[in-house]
């Protein structure tokens, strides 16, 4: 429904009743380092479907995933975060018809296919951290603007659907095909916003785990995550990981596209990937690729006092595919560092749990930090890589708590 | 679920009024000052106020310079100018950094 550019199709918002119950985010939830009015602006709030999750912003709704829900290593559904770029979205009765087609300047044929089309596809599940590029903007110092996300822009599922390249090979892909795009079908207010789409290099989109979902954790992806079709981009950040699917081209150059060009890049050559995307690069930036190594420290949580005779320290560390190799602790400002025991290993591209046992620390504040390194020899650094939006923290997890 | 109709072309056409009450979505009171109405006004029917408060207070009144530039030229806000420098001067004055 249109009226003067402007789209008044329903714009899916919060919970009715249960916004009366938004409640202010504790001390634990909200980390002192993000900007003050983040903090007075933050409730714990449950859209539709879903648990209390960190609300930041409305419209748009962006929600974050409280700390306490990555004791699992699996990301519940209704505790997964929720980010959207433009406030227009789809619900479950507007999706009743959805289809997805498939074509584009370097695709043989034009496609249309039903979910039960697709279904008909061999299914393949892999279980990957689906992280916000801006995840933990809100730390960085001093403060860059955009969403100010804590911890909680990240996910960890197991996602089940069929492989990208077997969609693709469907159409048929062309020899002078350079990049895959995708559109959702979620939208902007206004006509001359530019949609949300996005891009992967060849190469990338035929990669065997990149898949197209309708599962999330054994169930169909909720609509906040993507329902009824979601991209599954295993390595790379959320930004690659369309939600609603509806449309995908082959195209025999590079997608020319506010949210390629101009949005969510990086400064060349600050963040190397095992895939690059060059056919993106420009002169100064690239766009933004790869998850870098990252860790979480879990519980206990900041402030807590703890048993003086000892006590475990529960985490998460994650990277962008090559995997976990090791996650090491320090008591002493990272003076001396011992390594912590790894938990199950879900896959190179899943979270992977760890724990570390503090003994007989002296009484009073101990801080503990953590920093993972991965299999590609890449460790977590003590100091922010500075870029422009805010993209890509990484610096040590750092926990404060008190043995008594 | 729960949806609401976006009102954003009653809010167009009559920039004079306040975003729209929708009920799904908790008000964003913004601090009392000249020019709160114009951004109520041009800013509310894309996007939720909250942006605002989340992003303070550490912008400049150049910083916030930008980001208004940036929904008029990426985002294409059909803001004009006079507005605009009002949205500015208010969040210069309303919810910049410190001095």
């Amino acid at each position: 429904m249109r009226a003067g550019g402007v789209n008044r199709r329903g714009v899916l918002l919060g919970a009715g009743a249960s916004a009366l119950l938004a409640r202010a985010a504790s001390a634990t939830e909200l980390d002192p380092r993000l900007p003050a009015g983040t903090r007075e602006e933050a409730v714990m709030e449950a859209l539709p479907g879903k648990q209390d999750l960190i609300k930041l912003t409305w419209r748009p709704p962006n929600y974050e995933t409280p700390l306490a829900a990555f004791a699992d290593p699996i990301t519940p559904n209704d505790r997964f975060f929720v980010r959207y770029h433009l406030a227009v979205i789809p619900d479950e009765a507007e999706l009743a018809n959805w289809s997805l087609s498939i074509g584009g300047a370097a695709a043989a044929s034009e496609k249309t296919l039903t979910l039960a089309d697709l279904k008909q596809l061999p299914h393949h599940e892999i279980t990957a951290v689906c992280q916000c590029s801006g995840n933990r903007r809100g730390l960085f110092e001093p403060h860059v603007p955009g969403v100010q996300w804590g911890v909680g822009a990240m996910g960890n599922a197991v996602w089940r659907g069929a492989r990208l390249r077997d969609v693709l090979a469907l159409a048929g892909v062309k020899p002078d095909a350079v990049e895959i795009a995708f559109r959702g079908a979620d939208g902007p207010v206004l006509d001359a916003t530019p949609p949300f789409r996005k891009s992967l290099p060849l190469t990338r989109a035929m990669d065997e785990n990149v898949l197209l979902a309708w599962d999330m954790n054994g169930e169909k992806i909720p609509i906040w995550n993507g329902y009824p079709l979601r991209l599954i981009v295993p390595g790379w950040t959320g930004t690659y990981w369309m939600k609603h699917l509806a449309r995908i081209e082959v195209l025999d150059k590079p997608f020319d596209g506010f949210w390629m060009q101009k949005a969510y890049r990086v400064p060349r050559n600050m963040f190397p990937s095992a895939v690059p995307f060059t056919t993106q690069d420009n002169d100064k930036t690239s766009p933004i690729t790869e998850i870098v190594v990252n860790s979480l420290i879990t519980a206990p949580e900041a402030g807590a006092t703890m048993p003086a005779g000892g006590f475990e320290v529960r985490g998460i560390a994650w990277d962008g595919g090559s995997g976990i190799a090791r996650v090491e602790i320090s008591l002493d400002s990272g003076a001396t560092w011992a390594l912590a025991t790894l938990g199950r290993d879900l896959g190179r591209f899943a979270f992977r749990p760890w724990s570390f046992t503090v003994a007989k620390p002296a009484s009073g504040a101990v801080t503990v930090l953590a920093r993972a390194t991965n299999n590609a020899g890449r460790t977590q650094p003590d100091k922010l890589v500075r870029n422009p939006a805010g993209y890509h923290h990484n610096i040590y997890a750092t926990v404060t708590v008190t043995a008594a | 679920m729960q949806r609401a109709m976006l009102l954003a072309a009653l809010l167009l056409a009559a920039p004079a009024l306040s975003a729209p009450a929708l009920a799904e979505e908790q008000p964003v009171e913004l601090k009392p000052g000249p020019g709160v109405d114009v951004i109520t006004a041009n800013c509310g029917g894309c996007h939720s106020l909250d942006f605002v408060r989340m992003n303070s207070p550490f912008l400049t009144a150049e910083g916030w310079k930008a980001e208004v530039a940036k929904m008029r030229g990426a985002f294409a806000a059909p803001i004009d100018d006079a507005s605009a420098a009002q949205i500015v001067a208010y969040l210069g004055t309303a919810y910049a950094a410190p001095k």
